[in-house]
């Protein structure tokens, strides 16, 4: 059992760390601003959830694990309000989306 | 196992601070702050871990905490100051 | 009122004793008065009611949680796989799009919980629609016709 539980902890660190590489990197390569704000979103959900659930497996005492539970529901309760004011901004500040060619017509109905 | 957690949240932070150089605008920037700033929470809590010292959590914590309302704040202020900053894409 | 304030003292000595882990008279009487401030202070500010200590959506809340984590796994491997794949074939849209949420709750649970799934991000917000950023087109298409909204009116109900 207690092997099991080291594995599964192991991946999960291991993989969100991946996905927290995996985000920088969309970050550094995705052409426009709203796009690279998707990328950042990985990190923000999975890849601190991942690593978070990992760690909880390894903590040795209950108060540790509750610490780690409400750091965990933080990042995501916050993390959307975050995103949503500075895409907000970004719009104010007349930032434009980089959308394909041929979907100009619809975008500009939809708005 | 520790370390290669460390080490991967680390290279993500570079590659944000990359980003955070390169921008091209003020959101850009933003945005990679931001990332940079959940990134050290992960950094804190792993590290703590590694160190046997779980009592970082705290510090995780009270980092959480300022990363979120840092990046309101400094939201709240360029959305007042920007008017005359040129923030569209060169 | 009264079930909200004492619900938030609940959550607060809750959060304390967890936070504290030292439980001398000293610190246990700092808690009580700090305790004691922030729930003066948030009952000055007319900010305990309903909608920030929602008390009746307990009880839906863990399935909702989650089926939205098993969407977040879904929407993180598309955007993980569109971040690895050579030459990057990505196919933005903006769009807006009805919905049939009749309370602010519904609306806002609505709106953060498409923020939060990597893909797509809530970029404005009105009584009836909302305005969506997706990484790709086909992620619009499947708000539109998912079950989402569905599941938050049940939610909110």
């Amino acid at each position: 059992m207690e092997g099991i539980l080291n594995i599964v902890s192991w991946f999960l660190l291991v993989f969100g760390g991946f996905l927290c590489i995996s985000g920088a990197v969309g970050l550094l390569r995705f052409p426009d601003f709203f796009t690279r704000m998707h990328a950042a979103s990985v990190t923000d959900t999975l890849a601190t959830a991942m690593i978070l659930i990992g760690l909880f497996i390894q903590a040795e005492s209950w108060l540790v694990q509750v610490k780690l539970v409400m750091v965990l529901l933080f990042v995501l309760l916050t993390s959307p309000t975050a995103g949503h004011a500075l895409v907000m901004a970004a719009l104010h500040a007349g930032l434009e989306p980089v959308l394909p060619k041929q979907k100009q017509a619809s975008v500009e109905a939809g708005r | 196992m520790y370390t290669a957690a460390a080490f991967a949240v680390l290279v993500a932070m570079l590659l944000a601070l990359f980003r955070a150089f390169a921008g091209p605008t003020l959101y850009d920037r933003i945005l990679a702050v931001n990332v940079f700033g959940t990134k050290t929470v992960l950094l804190i809590a792993v590290v703590g871990f590694m160190m046997g010292r779980p009592d970082f959590l705290d510090i995780v914590m009270v980092y959480a905490l300022m990363n979120f309302i840092s990046v309101i704040g400094i939201l709240r202020f360029f959305e007042y100051t920007a008017k005359n900053v040129e923030v569209r894409e060169e | 009122m009264k079930t909200q304030t004492l619900g938030l003292v609940i959550l607060l000595v809750i959060f304390w004793l967890v936070n504290s882990g030292h439980y001398t008279p000293l610190i246990l009487g700092l808690g009580v008065a700090s305790i004691g401030l922030v729930v003066l202070v948030a009952r000055r500010m007319n900010v305990v009611d309903e909608e920030s200590i929602p008390f009746h959506l307990s009880r839906e809340l863990p399935a909702y949680y989650l089926w939205l984590l098993k969407e977040l796994v879904i929407s993180n491997y598309q955007v993980v796989r569109r971040i690895w794949q050579f030459g990057l074939k990505l196919n933005p849209a903006i769009e807006s799009i009805d919905i049939t949420q009749d309370s602010d709750m519904g609306r806002v649970i609505l709106a953060n919980s498409i923020s939060l799934t990597p893909g797509t991000i809530t970029t404005s917000i009105t009584a009836e629609s909302i305005t969506v950023h997706a990484l790709d087109r086909s992620s619009i298409a499947a708000l539109k016709n998912g079950d989402m909204g569905a599941r938050i009116r049940r939610l909110t109900r």
